[in-house]
């Protein structure tokens, strides 16, 4: 871990890495949605409606996983003051409130067929769209911090700490409380989803899962090589500014 | 100096998380009666609520219990947990889900003879997907089917 936090090491391995998530992600993410869009059956109650699963589950996946990065970055950044922390927590929130909207958008057109209604305000959904609202208010918050000290503020990481609250409410909403969305299909080591539907959905969430991962990297490329930039324009001013 | 300054921010931040997770597990405990989407009919049996206040009731749809009133477009049917059964009136279109033997959500009003008067149904369908092809199966085929891909 301690090795990953050298920059320069860093752009080494993401190099190679990023251009590889990328790839692997894309192929078996559109080979898993053309198989569960075309090859995967229909649903027995819900028919053809439940194709928008394979796109819908992945996405509250990585809106979830995208700011689980952003807490553990957080921590990182809070107790290890790792120089890459803070960027990493910046990478992930893009693509993270990016897949927490197309999951609340699949989920209100996959609402209405299934259930007779776009949105209701139970505990599922309220706090899915609590999370964008923490996206959005991170972004805001690390764009703050980064235009008045260089990003060398504490809050946004406290800030990512203490929303990773939300995560465990997400996930337990339909357990704790009656809602109107079911509990989970998938838990740990069983489904009571039949195969026909699970494996084209597990080869989503794996590519879809890469994806994201290459986006992380190359937007951590990009901060870095942003910074690097600003450092050399702020040396040139400097040494003319000498003359 | 260091590795001790790095050591008591890892302690500090622990305990933080802790007790900020105590108190979250906390609201949602005092929450979980009041954050519930709807009431299940053991609740409605139990302690009525108000003739005018609006609620949700939901539960399964009782099997055989769907009729169609002379009207042709009013329903009737029962819901349940297990543990008490609440008949609904219902008037309108319902979603294609609503199906006897699987959840429903109503939102209405109790009446004053205990059935209670739903202006909207939502489906709620459950955790388990299975494909057409099984659908000639009973609901026990069709649950031993997938729980062999376990």
């Amino acid at each position: 871990m301690h090795g990953f936090a050298n920059p320069a090491r860093f752009l080494r391995i993401a190099r190679w890495l990023m251009p590889l998530c990328m790839v692997a992600g894309v192929a078996l993410a559109m080979g898993a949605l053309g198989w569960g869009l075309f090859e995967a059956p229909a649903e027995r109650l819900q028919g053809e409606t439940v194709r928008i699963v394979y796109l819908h589950v992945p996405s509250a996946w990585l809106g979830m996983a995208g700011w689980m990065g952003i807490a553990a970055a957080s921590f990182s950044e809070l107790v290890w003051r790792h120089p890459l922390a803070g960027i990493a927590a910046r990478a992930c929130a893009v693509p993270g409130a990016l897949f927490t909207a197309v999951c609340l958008v699949t989920g209100s057109l996959w609402g209405r067929p299934a259930w007779g209604t776009w949105w209701v305000w139970d505990g599922r959904l309220t706090s899915m769209l609590v999370l964008l609202f923490l996206y959005f208010g991170w972004m805001a918050l690390s764009q703050a911090s980064e235009a008045s000290d260089g990003g060398h503020n504490k809050t946004p990481a406290i800030f990512g700490l203490v929303g990773a609250v939300n995560i465990p409410i997400i996930h337990y909403s339909v357990t704790w409380w009656n809602s109107l969305h079911q509990p989970p299909s998938i838990t740990m080591g069983k489904s009571a989803m039949s195969a026909d539907f699970l494996v084209p959905l597990l080869l989503a969430m794996l590519g879809f899962t890469l994806i994201f991962a290459g986006v992380v990297l190359a937007r951590m490329r990009a901060i870095l090589a942003d910074q690097q930039a600003e450092a050399r324009l702020r040396r040139k001013a400097l040494s003319e500014a000498e003359f | 100096m260091a590795i001790k300054a790095k050591h008591q921010r890892l302690v500090l931040l622990v305990i933080a998380l802790v007790v900020l997770v105590g108190a979250a597990l906390l609201a949602a405990w005092a929450l979980r009666n009041q954050a519930s989407y709807f009431y299940v009919p053991s609740e409605i049996v139990a302690d009525p609520p108000e003739p005018d206040r609006a609620v949700r009731l939901g539960g399964m749809v009782e099997k055989g219990s769907i009729k169609t009133e002379p009207d042709g477009v009013t329903i009737a049917f029962v819901v349940q947990d297990g543990k008490a059964r609440v008949p609904v009136v219902f008037k309108g279109i319902v979603p294609s889900l609503f199906v006897e033997g699987s959840g429903v959500v109503a939102e209405g009003k109790m009446g004053a003879d205990g059935t209670f008067v739903a202006d909207n149904l939502l489906a709620k369908h459950d955790e388990n997907y299975v494909p057409r092809e099984m659908q000639s199966m009973t609901a026990e085929q069709a649950k031993n089917v997938v729980a062999e891909t376990k």
